[in-house]
């Protein structure tokens, strides 16, 4: 399973949604797309939009911290 | 269907107080919520919050949770109340998930930012239109952005993006910023930060994400190039679901000094309530009472 987070130093989601994976020892790639603009652009394109976090796990895209779907996918 | 003791609608300061509160009274309950935090998460900086004399929204919001996790209470979290009545002694709640039932109910649904109602402001929510400057801000970086609103909130987010963008563009639809003086005199001093008074936001438009606005001056229309859109023009009550209880001209959930609405067995506390101040501390203090009161009424009604 890749995971990869796209976050800012600044959003309380981010944080929690990171906090919540390694609460799980589940490992992640951290994206701040604040300091990387290449990863910006990235993020928009799988997302459709700029709001962080923005989650995506293997092919799946989720918008947000939500934590049923992430436990629907991780759980997979 | 099973019912619960207390449901407590709002996952903010004030519904997390109640949470912790009606954990040590176990109470059987449940939260239902769209997030944790509520607005403390994307508070700036806090130092009026007992105990702590300086720490951010962010830091704040993780400290409730954590101390939310101590007593592992059941969260539903993202959901969504639509409706909430009494049938008999009994409290229906109604969300986009489903359907719920309880001896007693607290609202604690706080406020949401106010939306500006214009062409183009939800069509582009996210793709260029914000509601969170501290939170999205830095996204914003070496990008030309516009700020709408002329308090003290709207003027914060213009402070911390003129340090990052080009360009920071205020619209204020009234002939001075409202602001502090203090606030309004950082600004004014800041090279990079054009304020338009007296002027109204017209339009948002783009293609896939914002590319300018359009905005109403003395009658004449500007067209504004920028990418992001900032929206600081106050707050509304999270309490349309709610319609069944009084609320007062601001659409706020009227209470008396014991959280009571005016259905009994339903109380309500903080933000969205008519309660003197808005304010993280305050709101965790109403949930408390509020919590107290919800647990006299379950003894009171022998339940």
């Amino acid at each position: 399973m890749n995971i990869k987070i796209y976050s800012t130093q600044t959003c309380p989601y981010c944080h929690m949604a990171k906090d919540y994976l390694k609460a799980k020892n589940i490992p992640f790639v951290n994206v701040d797309v604040a300091t990387d603009a290449q990863g910006l652009e990235e993020m928009r394109k799988v997302s459709g939009q700029m709001g962080v976090p923005v989650i995506v796990i293997d092919n799946e895209v989720i918008v947000g911290f939500n934590k049923p779907k992430i436990d629907s996918l991780i759980s997979k | 269907m099973k019912v619960y003791d207390l449901i407590i609608l709002g996952g903010g300061p004030a519904g997390i107080t109640a949470a912790i509160y009606a954990a040590r009274k176990k109470l059987d309950f449940l939260v239902i919520t769209l997030d944790v935090g509520g607005q403390a998460a994307w508070s700036g900086d806090i130092e009026n919050y007992t105990g702590y004399q300086f720490i951010t929204g962010p830091d704040l919001a993780l400290k409730f949770q954590e101390h939310m996790d101590v007593f592992g209470i059941a969260v539903k979290n993202p959901e969504r109340a639509v409706d909430v009545y009494k049938e008999g002694d009994l409290v229906k709640i109604k969300t986009d998930l489903g359907e719920y039932c309880a001896k007693s109910a607290i609202i604690a649904t706080g406020k949401r930012p106010r939306p500006l109602s214009v062409p183009g402001e939800s069509e582009f929510k996210n793709k260029g239109v914000t509601y969170c400057a501290i939170c999205d801000g830095p996204i914003y970086k070496s990008k030309d952005v516009l700020v709408v609103g002329g308090g003290n909130s709207a003027l914060d987010a213009v402070i911390a993006l003129a340090r990052i963008c080009p360009k920071v563009h205020v619209v204020n639809m009234t002939e001075s910023l409202t602001a502090d003086a203090v606030m309004v005199e950082a600004v004014t001093v800041l090279p990079n930060v054009v304020v338009h008074n007296d002027t109204r936001v017209k339009a948002i438009y783009g293609e896939a994400f914002v590319s300018g606005v359009v905005l109403k001056k003395n009658g004449k229309e500007e067209d504004i190039k920028v990418e992001g859109v900032f929206i600081e023009i106050g707050l509304i009550p999270n309490s349309n679901f709610a319609s069944r209880l009084k609320a007062n001209e601001h659409n706020e959930i009227i209470v008396d000094c014991n959280n009571n609405t005016s259905l009994s067995g339903i109380f309500a506390a903080g933000d969205v309530t008519n309660v003197a101040e808005k304010q993280i501390i305050i709101a965790c203090g109403e949930g408390a009472k509020a919590c107290l009161a919800a647990a006299s009424y379950l003894v009171r009604k022998k339940w």
